[in-house]
């Protein structure tokens, strides 16, 4: 009786520990936004920031983002290939390869590819900063951590994920050309069809939005993380790992969401 | 004029600062005392608004600090000059860029020589070499990445300056060296300063009062003659702690001097 009396009070206690935490962080989080969003007029201060990330981060990730819509495309292209053949007319895989890569391949491996690279890097570089005092060094000498370190970040992901998520939609659909050409013996002319056939505008702006959307969990939350950082290193390796995980998840959620918005029924 | 009235502080269950209350008057040095982990840094970042009491006011320059709204906090932070224990330099930027961020003149957005004579007054008012101003923190000596913290702390010509630990992971001849700078700016520059140490023998020299913080609370507060005068028995506790420690580190410098004559 009395064992099973200090269970219910652990497991209420846990589930108020919890309550506590996340009400914590939605409230840290919610405040940390509202900064960013007041920090933007500071323009000056972080726009030549921004484009320094920008470039940093966008040239960075363009090698590992362009060769993995690569090969998404080569094995999309070869499964189209595995279950098409003999069922259905070879310009479907034309219509397969691109409507895969543009609508989901594309920004959602390049969200997963920069929630580990931009995520990790974020997390890591403001966890640091903030468990040696550069945090505080900062706000000592009446500037803003906001508009100094954050929203160059957040602003370069802005510029630079979409952008990033375009290239490797062209990439994927480049490489699953080819690959169709070369295993399934597929035409230009069937495969430009197939492709054509099933496109609409709105899949384009559908990715477009999405990475957009992507680029904000990829930048937002490895930044907030980083940003309450505690513990010395093994509080930054933490907020690292933590802050890929957030981001990974929460594209998937995402993905999700803006899917059921835009092309739900 | 620094003002602290029964600041109250604590940590989950750890009570750091139980009714601390103390004064800085304009153009003196205080030094801040006690053994580690007693409270002396969260009391310098109440100062400058770094940290919140739990209770208490922090008046600075007639301003309660608690009170004050966020581009309030910044002015007044930008007449506070503060040395961070370990330097708190920005590892990616270079020394200039370091301390052009403690430049808070206006000018400074659009006059880029007027920033590179003030980083080169910084450096001189720390006596580092023009051309430190290029190289990265990585690249400098414990020493003299203190002296770059403090002349960022300068640079945007503070009214008061806190120097959290400036001598602490130092050899005792740099740590002599900055106990030289401490006192040359203030009397250079004249400003307020608080300085939070466990060094005695570098707090006496350059402090024009002394407070002992012990056990969460100020236990002693006069002129370094008035606290090695006294008869409070943890003040005598913690000088005699001390004493051992000063006179290794006095022989380790007539050591130095010796080897290098």
């Amino acid at each position: 009786m009395a064992r099973r009396a200090e269970i219910t009070l652990d497991l209420r206690r846990l589930v108020g520990r919890w309550t506590l935490r996340s009400a914590g962080h939605a409230g840290r989080f919610t405040y940390l936004f509202i900064d960013m969003l007041r920090g933007l007029a500071e323009w000056r201060i972080y726009l030549p920031r921004t484009f320094e990330q920008a470039t940093g981060v966008g040239f960075g990730s363009l090698f590992i983002v362009l060769l993995v819509a690569g090969f998404a495309g080569a094995v999309t292209s070869l499964q189209a290939g595995y279950q098409f053949t003999g069922t259905l007319p070879l310009y479907y895989a034309g219509a397969v390869i691109s409507e895969s890569m543009i609508l989901e391949l594309g920004p959602v491996l390049t969200g997963l590819i920069l929630a580990g690279r931009i995520g990790a890097r974020y997390a890591a570089e403001l966890g640091t900063m903030r468990v040696t005092e550069q945090i505080d060094a900062l706000e000592s000498l009446g500037r803003s951590p906001i508009s100094h370190l954050l929203l160059p970040r957040v602003l370069a992901g802005l510029l630079v994920v979409p952008a990033l998520t375009m290239f490797a939609n062209g990439m994927g659909l480049f490489v699953g050309w080819i690959t169709a050409k070369q295993s399934l013996g597929i035409t230009d002319a069937d495969f430009t069809y197939g492709a054509r056939f099933f496109f609409r505008p709105l899949d384009l702006w559908y990715s477009l939005i999405k990475s957009y959307w992507f680029a904000g969990a990829v930048t937002v939350i490895p930044c907030y993380i980083g940003y309450n950082t505690q513990q010395g290193a093994e509080g930054v390796g933490r907020a690292a790992t933590t802050a890929v995980v957030a981001a990974s998840v929460s594209i998937l959620l995402l993905d999700v969401v803006i899917t059921k918005l835009l092309l739900g029924k | 004029m620094i003002q602290l009235s029964d600041i109250h502080k604590r940590f989950l269950d750890n009570v750091v600062l139980d009714g601390v209350s103390l004064e800085v008057r304009d153009g003196e040095t205080l030094a801040l005392l006690g053994p580690s982990g007693v409270g002396k840094s969260v009391t310098l970042k109440m100062i400058n608004g770094l940290l919140r009491p739990d209770a208490g006011d922090v008046v600075v320059d007639g301003l309660h600090v608690q009170r004050l709204k966020r581009g309030e906090l910044s002015e007044l932070r930008s007449r506070i000059g503060y040395v961070f224990q370990y330097g708190a330099l920005f590892d990616s930027d270079t020394v200039a860029e370091n301390i052009r961020l403690g430049i808070t003149d206006e000018t400074c957005y659009s006059d880029d020589g007027y920033c590179a004579d003030r980083v080169r007054e910084c450096l001189r008012l720390v006596n580092l070499a023009p051309d430190v101003a290029e190289k990265y923190p990585a690249e400098l000596s414990g020493g003299m990445k203190k002296r770059v913290g403090i002349a960022r702390a300068i640079a945007g010509k503070p009214k008061y300056l806190l120097y959290d630990e400036p001598t602490s992971g130092l050899d005792p001849v740099n740590a002599d060296v900055i106990d030289g700078l401490v006192e040359r700016l203030r009397d250079e520059l004249g400003v307020t300063s608080v300085v939070v140490s466990h060094d005695v023998r570098g707090s006496f020299r350059v402090a024009d009062r002394v407070a002992l913080l012990w056990q969460s609370k100020i236990r002693a507060v006069g002129t370094p003659e008035q606290i090695l005068g006294s008869r409070d028995a943890a003040v005598l506790q913690f000088l005699e702690r001390d004493l051992e420690m000063s006179l290794i580190q006095a022989e380790s410098v007539a050591n130095v001097r010796k080897d290098g004559s």
